[in-house]
């Protein structure tokens, strides 16, 4: 199959298309055709995906299975994917059944529901697999209606506060990264990402309004995607929007914000930051380890105070991306797999864990932390796959969420001590709201009246964290899987960066010396 | 050789001699039960005069020493005013109708106005510039009063031939200094005075009331004020007509005059295009915020597009060109299917321009709102909606030309514009459960031109169509 990656980008689009125009009515049949549909689009698109995986060779640090086709104003229709974007594609296929799953409750505007998620779906895997830096724009940029759309429409009672800060906060921060693109598509002539990928744009110092810009050209569009992928991750100051969209989103929203559309901030940095503006990624990084500690620090004291389960959850997602940025930034093997590895592990252990929150509140509609308790005595099962996720989310040994803070850890510990040392502070933080929020909503007795007739999971919600804690265990013992793919792409990636750092100081000094 | 000439403006005469037949017609005979009529005979004009010029077009002709020129360039805009009036006249005839608004003089005069838009994008000559702009501006003054018994659509009218007025006596005063300081008025002679890259400081004059009276035209600020009043008092289809065809004409003739007579000393001008363009962008983006009135917010929103169009014109080079071409092109799309949706809001037969009364009109009209939140998204310039790509081309442009800080600033300012077109979504899809609702529109016009609208804008994406290509062709013909 010549055209395996596009097929497996549009087929929830196609799923969208047909339910669009030929499904009719708003009665139970169409809702429940509606939900089938959408379930058997991501099913069959994590399927075929599959077949990615297999026909990925990860001893082949380039791009595989690339497909071109002209488009506009000279720019490409091209896909491809490497060590770093294959894991992600497979985690998108890979969680969107179980979000549609999680929908099955779903009964306002189900047609609609579901065109939104499929549409989003086809959107992500487009940002993981697109290699022209405009169609990685279309594909990133597109993504906001959608879950405009799903917070807006389904959300919780703030909804349209939280939609818009959602949509207009990250807008603002990927135009700029739109102008630093059209910059380097003046610069390099071409949007193709492989060839910019080669491509060293001017480092040499200029002054700006006055201002001496260290690392020229480079600094300056590091920075534009910098406030693009820092807002997407999101990293310490700008994560506001994210507790915000997570606690008014529809728990299905809140589980791709969490384990997908974040990890585009990641990727990002990884796919453009690194590669493209070596310079300036290496003047700014003791900005951003330090903007990271202090993510993994801070943020884990304001989840220690929160209310709220969802809020809870979304800041320890901001401090856990903390790492993500930390492990990139240190540019090392072990801080870069780790990075990728604690996004695909976030992606399973955040995801369950607002699935856990979904769990109780499609019962109680509330997601006060004081108005449960004692949940232990009426779902022993649930309080079983809770504790099992936040223990990952803590970083137990053996879960997936040790290996990629410990590989993190390493990475940064190479470059700078210190941000370790405050990261590792961190640990303990979260293990302490962790812990305390599956202390006050699980244990202790069940007093609340409203509590005494809730019921334990349900087959179907059984079913759905099965395939997450299968993953979250796999890969705690067996990080190798993860590690393998993406090892020899991420090595090509951290020489590469070294040897751009290297020939960049050099013609630095040549000029100097001249 | 007067024959070779007539062959080169054969369209305007065949065009104005329609109008002529038709207004003689219907007066000597059944006057305003012609309209219906007179409105689709018009409309076949334009789409035949459109196939006629998209087609047999060839080269780069003059006619009449120069005054008037027919090249790819002028071919490019008058198929798009011609596609675009007709369409906005298709669209009008059954609301005019139902109405009583369907006078015959209003498919006349619009005939008219675009006999005078073809005529200011073939202008080679001050004269002819003047010419085509006052037949273009009379007929749209009256065009703006139609509802004679309406205090809103008069004053409309009125403000519009004041400040247009102006705007002429501006133009025309920059025209003498240019003539007085040129020596001539053909635009081929203006522009060898230019040397080394600068013009005289008399032409200077003469060039920024040019452009003062042009920017009127396009409304750009600070020459915009006429437009949320024109734009809300006249009667809808001749909003949508103002929003569209006009604004490609003068944002056509704005080119030719810079790159025609005065393309020596691209310099000079561009940073006052850019300024205007700044201050366009930004005020189209924040007064819009504060409007109910859909009309009135789809006027702020024209007028930030114009700043987006005049980014590219700033850029003064081909590539500015057909970016600015191309971003017309699009506006001019998208707002024919947000004008046929504006028109289909209706409750009890009387038109709803209170964005309000869009609550929850999605859970009503699904696929409508659907046509209408693409559109709006598009005009937000979020991908993979075509609008994009038209901001996208004039950033590009202007990046080349070296007007980083004001790519920055369109981006910054498209964010702004964002939240209001957010607002429409928002009571579309989110609102409160509204008291009384929208009629169930069933004309299948206005329909079809939302759908048509809304399906460009999403599958455009793909090659935009081919516009690109015609664009660039016309664009290398204007600059050299």
């Amino acid at each position: 199959m010549d055209n395996l990656l596009s097929i497996v980008t549009f087929i929830p689009a196609l799923a969208a298309l047909i339910l669009a125009l030929f499904l009719r009515g708003d009665d139970e049949a169409a809702a429940r055709n509606a939900k089938w549909l959408a379930m058997i689009a991501t099913s069959a698109t994590f399927v075929v995906s599959l077949f990615i995986l297999f026909q990925f060779d990860s001893s082949n640090t380039g791009f595989q299975m690339v497909e071109e086709a002209s488009w506009v104003m000279g720019m490409q229709y091209k896909m491809g994917v490497d060590g770093i974007s294959v894991l992600f594609v497979m985690l998108t296929t890979f969680m969107m059944p179980l979000v549609i799953a999680a929908s099955w409750d779903v009964n306002t505007r189900v047609k609609e529901y579901m065109i939104a998620f499929l549409l989003l779906e086809t959107l992500m895997l487009g940002v993981f697999m697109a290699l022209d830096l405009v169609l990685f724009y279309v594909f990133f940029e597109a993504g906001l209606i959608p879950m405009f759309l799903i917070i807006g429409i389904w959300g919780g009672a703030n909804r349209i506060y939280a939609s818009y800060k959602f949509f207009l906060y990250t807008f603002l921060g990927s135009v700029l990264m739109l102008v630093a693109m059209v910059a380097m598509f003046v610069d390099a002539g071409t949007t193709d990402i492989p060839t910019l990928m080669t491509h060293s744009f001017g480092s040499e110092n200029f002054s700006l309004l006055g201002i001496q810009v260290v690392g020229g050209l480079q600094t300056l569009m590091f920075l534009a995607f910098f406030a693009s992928f820092a807002v997407k991750m999101p990293m310490w100051p700008v994560h506001t929007w994210l507790p915000d969209a997570h606690v008014q989103a529809p728990t299905a929203g809140s589980v791709v914000l969490a384990a997908i559309l974040l990890k585009m901030g990641g990727y990002g940095f990884l796919r453009f930051s690194l590669p493209m503006f070596p310079v300036g990624a290496e003047l700014m990084t003791p900005l951003i380890l330090w903007m990271s500690a202090i993510a993994i620090v801070y943020t884990s004291l304001v989840a220690l105070v929160q209310e709220d389960m969802k809020k809870l959850i979304a800041y320890s997602s901001v401090a856990h991306m903390g790492y993500v940025t930390m492990g990139i930034f240190a540019a090392n093997q072990q801080g870069i797999d780790g990075a990728i590895f604690q996004m695909i592990s976030h992606g399973f252990i955040s995801g369950a864990l607002f699935l856990c929150v979904g769990v109780i509140y499609d019962r109680m509609h509330t997601r006060e932390i004081d108005a449960y308790g004692g949940l232990v005595t009426r779902m022993p099962a649930y309080a079983l796959i809770f504790m099992f996720f936040t223990m990952a989310n803590v970083g137990l040994p053996g879960t997936s969420g040790f290996v990629g803070e410990f590989l993190t850890l390493i990475g940064v510990f190479q470059v700078n001590t210190w941000v370790a040392a405050v990261a590792t502070a961190g640990v303990i933080l979260s293990a302490a709201y962790a812990l305390w929020l599956y202390r006050r909503v699980v244990m202790g007795d069940l007093i609340k009246e409203s509590l005494r007739t809730i019921t334990d999971m349900s087959t179907r919600e059984r079913a759905i964290f099965a395939p997450l804690v299968v993953m979250t265990l796999l890969l705690g013992v067996y990080p190798a899987l993860v590690l393998d793919i993406i090892g020899p792409s991420v090595e090509a990636l951290v020489s590469n960066y070294e040897t751009a750092l290297a020939s960049a100081q050099d013609a630095l000094q040549t000029a100097a010396t001249n | 050789m007067i024959q070779a000439d007539l062959n080169i403006i054969l369209p305007e005469i065949v065009l104005s001699l329609f109008a002529i037949g038709a207004l003689l017609g219907a007066v000597y005979t059944s006057k305003d039960k012609m309209g219906p009529v007179l409105v689709w005979a018009t409309a076949a004009v334009f789409l035949a005069l459109a196939l006629w010029i998209g087609v047999s077009g060839e080269g780069t002709n003059a006619a009449f020493g120069g005054m008037f020129v027919d090249d790819a360039f002028s071919r490019f805009a008058k198929v798009a005013i011609l596609l675009s009036s007709a369409a906005v006249l298709v669209m009008s005839q059954e609301y005019m109708q139902r109405k009583s608004l369907l006078r015959f003089e209003y498919p006349v005069l619009v005939a008219l106005s675009v006999v005078g838009m073809m005529v200011m994008v073939s202008a080679g000559d001050l004269l002819t510039l003047y010419m085509g702009l006052e037949l273009q501006s009379l007929a749209l003054y009256v065009v703006a009063s139609l509802r004679r018994d309406s205090a809103r659509s008069t004053e409309a009218g009125l403000k519009y031939f004041v400040l247009g007025a102006l705007s002429s006596g501006l133009l025309l005063y920059g025209a003498s200094l240019t003539y007085g300081y040129a020596g001539t008025t053909l635009f081929s002679d203006i522009i060898q005075t230019a040397t080394k890259g600068h013009i005289s400081i008399g032409l200077l004059f003469g060039l920024v009331f040019i452009i003062s009276g042009l920017a009127f035209k396009v409304s750009a600020v600070p020459f915009h004020m006429w437009t949320p009043d024109v734009y809300e008092g006249a009667p809808t289809p001749v909003t949508a007509f103002f929003a569209t065809a006009p604004k490609i004409a003068a944002m056509g003739l704005f080119a030719r005059v810079l790159h025609d007579a005065f393309g020596g000393a691209v310099s000079d001008w561009s940073q006052v295009i850019a300024l205007l363009s700044l201050v366009s962008m930004f005020l189209g983006a924040f007064a819009a915020i504060g409007q109910t009135n859909i009309k009135r917010l789809m006027a702020f929103s024209s007028i930030a597009h114009m700043g987006y169009a005049l980014m590219g014109l700033a850029a003064g080079t081909v590539l500015g060109v057909e970016a600015m071409l191309v971003y017309m092109a699009i506006y001019v799309t998208m707002n024919i299917g947000t004008f046929a949706f504006i028109l289909s809001m209706e409750k009890d037969g009387q038109a709803v321009t209170d964005i309000g009364a869009l609550n929850q009109y999605a859970k009503r009209e699904p696929g409508k709102a659907l046509a209408m939140l693409i559109l709006l998204f598009s005009m937000a310039g979020v991908p993979p909606m075509v609008g994009f790509f038209g901001k996208l081309y004039v950033l590009r442009a202007a990046y080349e030309a070296g007007l980083a800080w004001l790519a920055v600033a369109g981006v910054i300012a498209s964010v702004i514009g964002a939240y209001y077109y957010l607002r429409i979504v928002y009571y579309m899809y989110f609102g409160e459960e509204p008291d009384e609702t929208l009629d169930k529109s069933n004309s299948p016009v206005l329909w079809g031109f939302l759908m048509a609208s809304a399906a460009i804008m999403v599958l455009g994406l793909i090659n935009l169509f081919g516009v690109e290509g015609a664009a660039a062709a016309a664009a290398a013909t204007l600059v050299n």
